[in-house]
């Protein structure tokens, strides 16, 4: 079974407050981790090293046999040579592209972005801008963009803190489903435990850049047991 | 009334040609002064500010001196390209780039600042190269940036005078532009003409302007 590695160190500021992310973990393809901590823990941090947007200042990424960084080798993969699909907390839809526009933009095949956004169930708006989308249906676009590469590594950055709850859950077990059949790796970061323990396979928690728990979900506690979405697939 | 034409198509050729190279240049420079975090970058970036504020005549002095055949840039020029730079067209042309840099390289920095770091990030994460980038991500999203620049920059190039006057002189169809033939038309008491020449002018930048701020209105209900 192939393992997505990863321990990373990085020294980071939250106001006039430095520490150091250093945080290591493995984890097999196909699973579901979820990063959990307060803000200015260094999840996101963490997740932007990943994707190589940022550069750790020591340790190392391997994903199956490929090494994306090694601080001792120096070798550092750009985002563009990393397999890796990334939704941003914002988004980070390109504004004057629609629907299509943007998932065609990363697959650059129209079967497969109608495939896509058959998947995310975007295909009936393929048309619109992402000005004339709802926050749940410009998630969903993120998400089928992000999948465009067919990355090893699907990385959520927070991907429902501006939706309502009821719009939290609901898009929270589409994306149990989209992670379930396309059976990509993917890390989610978010600050909400209920939110973790429902979707993930295993959780690590941050505090201050430090892993202070790690494991299968349900290690975490009851409120996990029995919340989980079904899987469909 | 005679109506000399060739001044009009002096200045317009001068606006073209230093809107079109003010815009090639200015863009990397724009990109660099608005994502390095260098502390050189104030340095010269008040430098490229200082035509803003700098008396026209003042800069077309240091300009002369540079592009004159014995000057450092005008006897380059010259041994590489056997090329007089003071009093001809190509001279006015690097005039006018200098005069009209700030408003070029301004509206391009805000353009590129205006662009979300996420949109880049986004499409660096999707496998594009930063070239691509630049060229289906930022510059689409800076329109109106790049629009304000060339507008601002082809006005203020086509009513250049001080700076013009002293590298080019006023040589017919070469390098007497409209805002010379107005001066011309003044001092020899010739009024109607002046009107003339000053009201095309006029209208010119109206219309620019008028353009500019269509163009803005229509990006910002985007």
């Amino acid at each position: 079974m192939n393992m997505v590695h990863f321990d990373l160190k990085k020294q980071l500021r939250a106001g006039d407050h430095l520490f150091h992310l250093d945080a290591a973990y493995c984890l097999q393809e196909g699973a579901f981790l979820g990063i959990r901590g307060a803000s200015g823990s260094g999840k996101t941090t963490l997740l932007r090293c990943l994707a190589g947007l940022c550069r750790p200042d020591s340790g190392c990424t391997t994903v199956g046999a490929e090494t994306w960084y090694s601080g001792a080798t120096g070798l550092f993969l750009p985002p563009q040579r990393r397999s890796v699909g990334f939704v941003f907390q914002e988004y980070a839809l390109f504004p004057h592209m629609t629907v299509y526009g943007n998932v065609f933009y990363a697959t650059g095949d129209r079967a497969r972005t109608m495939e896509l956004l058959e998947l995310t169930r975007m295909d009936t708006l393929a048309k619109h801008f992402p000005r004339e989308l709802s926050g749940g249906q410009k998630q969903r676009t993120a998400v089928a963009r992000a999948l465009g590469r067919k990355p090893r590594l699907l990385l959520l950055d927070e991907p429902f803190s501006a939706l309502d709850e009821d719009l939290r859950r609901s898009l929270g077990d589409e994306l149990y489903r989209i992670q379930a059949e396309t059976r990509v790796t993917a890390i989610l970061v978010s600050h909400s435990r209920e939110e973790i323990s429902r979707l993930c396979d295993e959780v690590l928690e941050l505090s201050e850049g430090r892993i202070v728990a790690a494991g299968a979900e349900d290690r975490f506690g009851p409120e996990a047991r029995g919340r989980r979405a079904p899987r469909e697939v | 009334m005679n109506l000399d034409l060739l001044p009009f198509l002096v200045s317009l050729r001068l606006g073209l040609w230093v809107t079109v190279l003010l815009l090639l240049l200015c863009f990397p420079l724009a990109w660099v002064f608005a994502r390095s975090r260098g502390r050189w970058v104030p340095w010269v970036e008040s430098l490229t500010s200082l035509p803003l504020v700098l008396s026209p005549t003042v800069l077309g002095f240091y300009l002369l001196i540079l592009l004159s055949p014995r000057g450092p840039l005008g006897s380059l020029f010259y041994s590489l390209l056997h090329v007089r730079l003071a009093f001809t067209f190509a001279g006015i042309v690097i005039a006018g780039c200098v005069s009209s840099l700030p408003f070029m390289l301004s509206a391009l920095r805000t353009g590129v600042l205006s662009v979300p770091g996420h949109l880049l990030d986004a499409s660096y994460t999707l496998g594009k190269s930063r070239l691509e980038t630049i060229l289906r991500i930022v510059i689409p999203n800076m329109r109106s940036s790049i629009v304000a620049g060339v507008v601002n920059t082809f006005a203020h190039t086509i009513g250049a005078f001080g700076v013009v006057l002293m590298i080019g002189g006023s040589i017919p169809g070469v390098t007497k532009v409209v805002s010379i033939a107005v001066y011309e038309k003044v001092e020899s008491l010739d009024f109607s003409g002046a009107h003339v020449y000053s009201g095309i002018l006029v209208l010119v930048s109206y219309i620019g302007v008028l353009l500019l701020n269509r163009i803005q209105r229509r990006e910002a209900r985007r």
